[in-house]
């Protein structure tokens, strides 16, 4: 909402200086969001007189003019504009002077001849002929009377005005007017609040009803509509005042009639519409829904097809504007108007906001409508449309209104308890302030009985909480002390799962990786990248209606697009390494089409390319796992079944028998659709069955007293048999003093039969309450040396 | 006899003085002290000496051997601090050559800061909540106070899911979801991702982080919120932070303000950042409105509490300085090694 300075003055007479006025504004509730000035970045711009025009030495289009700049002073200036004459008053930019889009204009040789300045067209000073509609089509503006010499252009031509920009919250549709402006800021300086002069003589002829009937067929669309009737009209310009507030404002000046509900429209916040009434059939006004199929030219010239939800005013043949969004092209106000139907009408914001989206035509008049007007102000706004009329002479004001208002809305009481107020601010205000701080604000008090009367433009207000506001914002925010909430202590904590996940991240970082951040909806396309069937379930989304693009429409059912795609990135702007992780969510619905909220599974995905292999991955799955208290419940099998990953290289993840996961490298071929040249391994984790299965129940266990006896054995087996069977078969056999079995070493090759591999463990024993001998151990040996040539097909290999 | 030790006295002590490296020091060991060697050599004459002699030339012997002892061991000393002189001579390396790398994990921003700013709260008796993403309508909007064609809808645009279902365009729905709890008094802070149909660019994006936080309690006033929300600010940028509250409007707390504290780039001084003001909005907050309370389950008559809420990115962009948003999904690893 832009305020000129100016334009608020008449109604709340403001003596603050800008910079305190926007910051005292701020503090009591209406947000500036900044102010500029009306004639921009003019400045040494001033009047002048030419005096004397002579031909140019050198050049056939331009005139040498010598302009007489107030103090006596004559400049040289050289122009090319066909309209200066000598004797004109004209403006003057000086040397060194600004135009108001912030030209500088200096001093500078035209052709041999030193031109001291330039004179001005209207454009140059950042208006047109809408506002200043004597300035020529082309060439310089020539004031229409002499004016004093010398004078700042500013001055002159009364471009000044401060317009100060408010930012209004959705709760004071009021504010968006002069006046809500106005109301705030006597408010705010506890200084008179005048509304404005809506007097009406009415001496034209007849009255208003018998000049045109109203009726409402749809009255919740339509709860109110105020016609007021002009006759002998005469189309014009408006004065020079009412177009400099409507440039100010940010509107365009057209002409008085028009001009006069643009400007009421500002001033008082209600939009207002201006029929001409001839173009009315029967002269009867209907508002009604539009009919399947009909259309209607705008006033921008626009044809729009309308449909029965959309409410449109008509006449008894055929619909002459869109309610509350945009005139018809067919009944607008022309040169030639003779009667004018000034419309004051109440819609329904809703309505209006979808008609005009629908319609995709969002006009001021519209967006006033969305926001919720006060039905109470039709009546003052058409009173002051017609108190404008008939001080612009701009035609005959019928006596009466038509006014059709079914069902009025009324003001309503709110009770209040100072003490309460009190309480709930953590103040200490008196009663007294509080009831001068409502009556700042328009609410009628009655102090005795404790009871607040709210004025309809107020709707926001509808309980004590929100009158404590009004005494919050009057009293001052910054006034209110600060304490700390006394009451039952509570204890901060975050919750054991976010607790683990905190250690699932920290340990992700331990091993060097660093944390990624991914958009949680990605493109249906992806599941095709990572080659998923056609019929699988991860295929069946919770997608969004109205998504920005096909890219972001789907919420993700696989967690890893977002690792691959950064992963990606990193490629290709050739970082030689990158090794990423993210814990987020996949959204898994529980039936389509989604009828209630989908499950939201945090999963820890692990992304990683470069100078690496599987082995690195699972490194970091076991430290987790290890970290996380679970490793001796976890088991790795061989996954051939997920289509995006390598078959021969990928495990599942079995935590307590239960699958929670798989690592392993990234199938070529999808690594091939992310645009990535090399391997790329990828874990994916469900962070549920982790957090289910942690363990950080440390318990202390006695360090070892007595010394343990290792073994060596070298054994040849078939190539497919995995070293997690060597090891099962080993611990099975191996009794109850074995400590540890580790693998130390595979190796295919020369010397090795093809089809088979050497595999060497390295097991210990020991007792906790005695040395071993190798007596102790030699039955172990041999069952276990047993057990993987019968069970395995193991031959011992000689050390 | 006297004379034959103490010329081997002062030849060895001749000898050891010679020595030039270890291996030479045990070799004279076994010369002179060793079984075959020419101590006990000498020695050996000893039973011919007289009665008389006998214990003093022992003595005397005995201290000739101490004493090649005595030079053994010193000559030992010398020629082991030569040697090891001799070896960090020789492993001498140029201390200026680079380190070698270590893998470096790092967190995200974002994280770091939604850690950061949960400690804070945790610290002053918050618990951290978080919520589903994908949300009902009613806990995102109708629970707030924010009916069906409220125009407040209109400031947030939705991405839905279906009439009912949406992706939750604030953290805000987690203030009813913990109400709804009936669990009090409450204080809560909720982080979490939330979604708004803005093209992404250097300031928006369709998905970013936000806090939420809510505190329910008896008495609760309008002071205790500044206080709690003044707190937090001197903790997130020091001390010497000033903060400003100005009236606004959320449909789901009254009375409402906005939270400003200094402009980081001027200090307050007003600069293009701040424009002009020499403040930045920090966060939206107010009490409770009565009747979010009610629809949640509490006695607005009994219980009282204030809300906040602010967004997480530009924290952090001003933190480090980040000027461009979409940095922060790229998750390029030169970008991500930073912080």
């Amino acid at each position: 909402m832009d305020v000129p300075m100016s334009w608020l003055k008449e109604y709340a007479p403001v003596t603050a200086d800008l910079k305190d006025f926007m910051e005292d504004m701020t503090m009591s509730g209406s947000k500036v969001e900044g102010a500029v000035t009306m004639s921009g970045e003019i400045k040494n711009v001033v009047t002048g007189r030419i005096n004397k025009i002579e031909k140019h030495p050198h050049a056939d289009k331009l005139v040498v003019c010598k302009i007489e700049v107030g103090g006596g002073k004559e400049l040289t200036i050289v122009t090319g504009a066909p309209n200066v004459k000598e004797g004109d008053y004209v403006p003057v930019a000086l040397d060194h002077s600004m135009l108001a889009d912030g030209t500088e204009i200096y001093t500078s040789d035209f052709r041999g001849v030193i031109s001291e300045g330039m004179m001005c067209s209207i454009e140059e000073l950042g208006f047109d002929r809408h506002d200043f509609p004597e300035a020529p089509e082309y060439g310089i503006y020539l004031f229409p009377e002499p004016v004093e010499l010398g004078l700042d252009v500013t001055e002159a031509m009364d471009l000044k005005d401060d317009i100060v920009e408010f930012e209004i919250t959705s709760n004071r549709p009021d504010c968006y007017s002069i006046v809500g402006i106005a109301r705030e800021a006597a408010a705010t300086y506890n200084i008179p609040f005048k509304y404005p002069e809506l007097s009406v003589k009415e001496e034209g002829e007849g009255r208003a009803e018998d000049v045109v009937k109203v009726d409402i067929e749809n009255p919740v669309l339509c709860p109110r509509y105020v016609a007021r009737v002009v006759k002998n009209v005469k189309i014009g310009p408006s004065p020079r005042w009412m177009r400099k507030r409507l440039r100010a404002a940010g509107m365009r000046p057209i002409n008085n009639i028009v001009d006069i509900t643009n400007y009421v429209m500002l001033e008082m916040g209600h939009p207002m519409h201006a029929f001409s009434i001839e173009t009315i059939k029967d002269s009867h006004i209907i508002v009604r829904n539009a009919k399947e199929g009909e259309t209607i030219t705008t006033l921008d010239g626009n044809v729009r097809q309308l449909d029965p939800s959309m409410l449109v005013i008509a006449d008894t043949e055929k619909a002459v504007g869109i309610a509350g969004v945009m005139g018809g092209e067919n009944s607008k106000i022309v040169e030639g108007s003779q009667a004018v139907l000034f419309e004051c009408a109440c819609f329904d914001g809703p309505n209006i906001r979808i008609t005009a989206k629908k319609a995709g035509l969002r006009t001021d008049a519209s967006s006033k409508y969305e926001k919720g007007i006060d039905p109470n102000l039709a009546i003052d706004a058409a009173n002051r449309a017609a108190h404008l009329v008939e001080l612009l002479g701009a035609g005959e004001v019928v006596p009466g209104v038509v006014d059709n208002y079914p069902g009025a809305r009324t003001t309503w009481e709110i009770s209040y308890s100072p003490e309460w107020i009190n309480k709930f601010l953590g103040t200490n205000i008196p009663e007294k302030d509080m009831v001068e701080y409502f009556e700042r604000v328009q609410l009628k008090v009655d102090p005795v009985n404790h009871i607040v009367t709210v004025p309809t433009f107020r709707p926001d207000i509808e309980a004590q909480a929100d009158l404590a506001e009004e005494v919050a914002r009057m009293y001052g925010y910054d006034k209110i002390t600060e304490t700390l909430a006394s009451g039952t202590p509570t204890v901060g904590k975050k919750t054991y799962e976010q607790n683990i996940t905190a250690m699932v991240k920290d340990t992700m970082v331990a091993d060097g990786l660093c944390e990624a951040m991914t958009y949680s909806f990605e493109s249906p396309k992806v599941f095709d990248k990572i080659l998923l069937p056609a019929d699988s379930p991860l295929r069946k989304t919770v997608t969004i209606s109205n998504p920005l693009g096909e890219d972001f429409s789907v919420m993700r059912t696989v967690s890893f697009n977002g690792i691959l795609n950064s992963l990606s990135t990193n490629y290709n702007r050739r970082n030689d390494s990158a090794a990423l992780f993210e814990v987020a969510r996949i959204y898994i619905p529980k039936a389509l089409p989604v009828t209630e909220l989908p499950d939201e599974i945090p999963t820890l995905t692990i992304g990683m390319y470069g100078n690496m292999d599987f082995f690195d991955l699972k490194g970091i799955v076991e430290h987790l796992t290890d970290v996380l208290g679970m490793k001796d419940k976890t088991e790795y099998e061989t996954e051939k079944t997920l289509p995006w990953m390598h078959p021969g290289r990928t495990a599942s993840v079995w935590i307590n028998g239960e699958n929670a996961g798989y690592l392993g490298e990234l199938h070529p071929m999808v690594a091939k659709n992310y645009n990535i040249g090399t391997r790329v391994y990828l874990a994916v984790l469900d962070m549920p069955k982790l957090i289910a299965n942690a363990n950080r129940n440390v318990v202390y266990r006695a360090l070892p007293k007595f010394p343990a006896i290792t073994r060596d054995i070298a054994m040849l087996v078939k190539e497919d048999v995995t070293v997690k069977q060597i090891a099962d078969e080993i611990k099975r056999n191996a009794g109850e003093y074995l400590e540890e079995v580790k693998l130390f070493d595979v190796y295919q090759g020369e010397q090795i039969e093809a089809g088979s591999k050497s595999v060497a463990y390295s097991i210990s024993f020991r007792s906790a309450d005695r040395t071993l001998s190798d007596g102790d151990i030699a039955d172990p040996m041999q069952a276990i040396i047993n057990g993987l040539a019968n069970e395995l097909g193991a031959q011992l290999r000689d050390k | 006899m006297k004379e034959k030790l103490k010329m081997l006295q002062e030849k060895a002590s001749e000898a050891f003085r010679e020595a030039k490296e270890i291996k030479d020091v045990d070799e004279l060991k076994v010369k002179y002290l060793g079984k075959k060697g020419e101590l006990t050599r000498l020695l050996k004459d000893l039973g011919r000496l007289s009665a008389e002699e006998r214990p003093i030339i022992g003595q005397f012997a005995n201290d000739v051997r101490q004493d090649i002892e005595t030079m053994l061991e010193e000559t030992k000393k010398r020629l082991t601090a030569a040697e090891m002189e001799r070896r960090m001579e020789k492993e001498k390396i140029d201390v200026t050559m680079p380190g070698k790398a270590q893998p470096e994990g790092h967190k995200h921003p974002m994280s770091i800061v939604i850690d950061e700013l949960c400690d804070i709260f945790m610290g002053m008796g918050y618990e951290v909540a978080e919520g589903p993403e994908v949300e009902k309508d009613y806990y995102n909007f109708e629970a707030l106070n924010i009916p069906k064609n409220h125009p407040a809808r209109d400031e947030q645009d939705t991405f839905y899911i279906n009439g009912e279902i949406l992706l939750r365009t604030q953290t805000s729905p987690m203030q009813v979801r913990t109400m709804e709890k009936g669990k009090l008094p409450i204080r809560m802070v909720c982080p979490g991702a939330v979604y708004r149909s803005d093209e992404v660019d250097a300031t928006h994006s369709p998905v970013f982080h936000q806090m939420e936080g809510l505190v329910v309690d008896k008495n609760i006033t309008m002071g205790d919120l500044k206080g709690a929300l003044i707190t937090f600010a001197r903790e997130l940028f020091g001390e010497d932070v000033k903060v400003r509250f100005r009236p606004h409007h959320f449909p789901f707390t009254e009375p409402s303000a906005e939270m400003d504290v200094t402009c980081f780039a001027c200090g307050g001084e007003g600069c293009r950042v701040c424009k002009g003001e020499g403040y930045i909005e920090l966060l939206g907050c107010g009490m409770v409105h009565p009747k979010v309370l009610k629809m949640s389950g509490i006695d607005p008559e009994e219980y009282s509490g204030f809300a906040f809420g602010m967004g997480l990115e530009r924290v952090a962009m001003q933190r480090y300085g980040i000027t461009d948003l979409r940095l922060l999904f790229e998750n390029d690893m030169k970008f991500l090694k930073q912080f």
